[in-house]
C-alpha cells in the first residue's frame, strides 16, 4: 500500500511545516481582537524585570527545540510559554506579526523571531558560557553556510516532497537524499578525526540546527516504519546525530517519544481524510 | 590584507550585494566575471559542490552564498558597519534579510510567468510580500535601519533594481505610489545613494540580457503550459 507521501519521512520535521503552513492559511482569515493596553502593560512589565526572558513555543516543533537547546547551553534562565497553534495568542501576533509562528524569543521586552537568527542574537547577547558561533569568520562563515543548506535548500526539497505524489515524488525525494548527501561530503571536513564527539555540552550553532531536524529520527521510524537516517547512505549524519542524541542536554529537550508517534499519526490520520 | 577577489556575474543582483558591501567598506577586490554557461575551472575549484556565483575568495578561502558573504565581510572588516551595534536591532536586520532569501524569489517566479492563474497566484505573493516589507519592514523610516543604508539594503537592492525590469518584462506593475508609498520612496532613495548608483547594472543592457534569457526560458518550456 502507497504510504500517504506526506509522512514518509522526517516526518518530525514534515509535522511542523503541514502544522506551521496551515495556521498560516487560517490567519489570514481569523480576525483577532487587537488589545494594545494588554500587551503595551506586558512589554513594560518585560522590560521592568532586567533580563527577562520568554520563549514563545510549541513542544514538537524542532525550530523551537534549537532554541531551549541554546538557552539551556548558556544557562540562561527562561519562562516557556506553550502556544497553541491552532489558536494563536495575541502575544505571538503582536511579537511575530509578519510570520505568526514560533519560536519567539522575547528578552527586555523585546521580541526576536526565526530560531538562527534567536541561536545569533544569544551567542551575541550572553557572553559567558560556551560559544555558539565559531569566534573565526571563516569557520563562522562555513557554518551559516550549512546551517542555511539545510534550513533553505533541504527543508524546500522535503516540502516539495510532501507535497507532491507519483513520480512526482519519487524525483523529489530523490532530490531530498541528494541534498544529503552534499551535507553530508561538505561537512567532513568539520571532523578530522572522522568520528563526531562532544565535549561536556559545547554543541554549536550547526550542531543544534542538525540535532533538532533529525534527533528525533526514530520517532519517525516507529510512526511510519521506515528508515530515515541511514547509517549506510549518510554515516557522517547518523554518527554526529548518535553523538548528540547522547547528551543531557539534548535528551532533556526531546518530546516524549509516545507522545510524538501519536501527534504524528493523528496528523496522518487527519491529512487522510 | 590578504588578497580579496570576488567572482561573479554583471546582471546578478547577488554579485552586485556583495560589491555593494565591499565598494561601502572601502576594501580593494579584484572582480572576475564568470559565464555560467562554461564554467570556469576557478568557480569549481573554489565552489565544487554547488558551482553557483558570487563566490568571495578571501586569501585562498572562498565563502559563497550572498547572505553570508554579507556576514563574513561584516565579521572581518567592522569599518562603516552594515549591521547596528544594538543586539535586538541586529535581530531585526537579520529578520529582514532572512525574509528576503525566503520571499523575494517569488519576483523571479514572476518573471518566468507569461500570464493566467498562474501569474495571478505568484503575483499575489510578490504584493504580500511588498506589503510586509511597507508595513512592518520599513514603515515610515528612510532605510530599514534608519537613516543609513545597511545589510537590509544591500538584501533588498533586487526589489530596488530589477523588479522594475521584470515589470516591464512581464507587464506588470507592482510598487506604485499610491499602493506603496514607503517602498516607493525607498527604491528612490537606495537607487540615489551615490556609491550604489555608480554600482548598478545599465538598466537598458540589463533589460535586453534578462529579455532574452525569458525568452530562451519561454521558449524552451513550451507551447500550453
Amino acid at each position: 500500500m502507497k504510504e500517504n507521501f506526506l509522512f514518509h519521512n522526517y516526518c518530525y520535521v514534515s509535522v511542523c511545516f503541514f502544522l506551521s503552513d496551515r495556521q498560516v492559511e487560517r490567519d489570514v482569515t481569523t480576525s483577532y481582537k487587537s488589545s494594545t493596553p494588554t500587551i503595551e502593560k506586558l512589554r513594560k512589565k518585560e522590560m521592568g524585570e532586567e533580563n527577562k526572558v520568554t520563549l514563545y513555543g510549541m513542544w514538537a516543533s524542532p525550530f523551537v527545540r534549537r532554541v531551549e537547546i541554546a538557552l539551556k547551553i548558556k544557562g540562561i534562565p527562561y519562562e516557556y510559554v506553550e502556544e497553541d497553534l491552532r489558536n494563536k495568542s495575541q502575544f505571538l501576533l503582536q511579537y511575530n506579526p509578519v510570520h505568526k509562528k514560533v519560536p519567539v524569543l522575547v528578552h527586555n521586552g523585546n521580541p526576536i523571531a526565526e530560531s538562527l537568527i534567536i541561536l545569533e542574537y544569544i551567542n551575541e547577547t550572553w557572553k559567558n558560557g560556551p560559544k555558539i558561533l565559531p569566534e573565526d569568520p571563516f569557520e563562522r562563515a562555513k557554518v551559516r553556510f550549512w546551517a542555511d543548506f539545510l534550513q533553505q535548500q533541504f527543508l524546500d526539497s522535503l516540502r516539495s516532497a510532501t507535497k507532491s505524489s507519483g513520480e512526482a515524488h519519487e524525483k523529489a525525494m530523490k532530490d531530498v537524499f541528494e541534498k544529503l548527501t552534499v551535507f553530508e561530503e561538505g561537512t567532513e571536513g568539520f571532523f578530522p578525526n572522522g568520528t563526531p564527539h562532544f565535549e561536556g555540552e559545547n554543541l554549536g550553532f550547526l550542531d543544534i540546527v542538525l540535532c533538532s531536524l533529525f534527533g528525533s529520527h526514530k520517532v519517525g521510524e516507529e510512526a511510519l516504519a521506515m528508515k530515515i537516517i541511514d547509517p549506510e547512505r549518510h554515516p557522517l549524519i547518523h554518527s554526529w546525530v548518535t553523538a548528540m542524541n547522547e547528551l543531557p542536554v539534548v535528551k532533556e529537550t526531546l518530546p516524549p517519544h509516545d507522545k510524538m508517534v501519536s501527534f504524528i499519526q493523528s496528523l496522518r490520520g487527519n491529512s487522510l481524510d | 590584507m590578504e588578497e580579496v577577489k570576488l567572482i561573479g556575474t554583471w546582471p546578478s543582483p547577488f554579485s552586485s550585494r556583495v560589491i555593494w558591501a565591499l565598494k561601502l567598506k572601502g576594501i580593494p577586490y579584484e572582480y572576475i566575471e564568470e559565464d555560467l554557461s562554461n564554467k570556469s575551472p576557478m568557480l569549481l575549484q573554489y565552489n565544487p559542490l554547488h558551482k553557483k556565483i558570487p563566490v568571495l575568495v578571501h586569501g585562498g578561502k572562498p565563502i559563497y552564498e550572498s547572505a553570508v558573504i554579507l556576514q563574513y565581510i561584516e565579521d572581518v572588516w567592522p569599518q562603516n558597519p552594515l549591521l547596528p551595534n544594538d543586539p535586538h536591532e541586529r535581530a531585526v536586520a537579520r529578520f529582514w534579510v532572512q525574509f528576503a532569501e525566503n520571499k523575494v524569489p517569488c519576483i523571479w517566479r514572476l518573471f518566468r510567468t507569461t500570464g493566467g492563474e498562474e501569474q495571478e497566484k505568484v503575483n499575489k505573493e510578490s504584493m504580500e510580500m511588498l506589503r510586509a516589507l511597507e508595513e512592518h519592514g520599513l514603515r515610515d523610516k528612510k532605510f530599514f535601519g534608519g537613516d543609513k543604508i545597511g545589510i537590509a539594503e544591500i538584501a533588498y537592492g533586487q526589489v530596488a533594481h530589477w523588479l522594475e525590469m521584470i515589470e516591464d518584462l512581464v507587464g506588470v506593475k507592482l510598487i506604485e505610489a499610491h499602493t506603496f508609498p514607503y517602498l516607493h520612496a525607498w527604491t528612490k532613495n537606495f537607487n540615489q545613494v551615490p556609491l550604489i548608483k555608480e554600482n548598478l547594472p545599465d538598466y537598458g543592457e540589463m533589460l535586453m540580457y534578462f529579455k532574452r534569457a525569458r525568452d530562451n526560458f519561454l521558449t524552451s518550456r513550451g507551447p500550453g503550459m
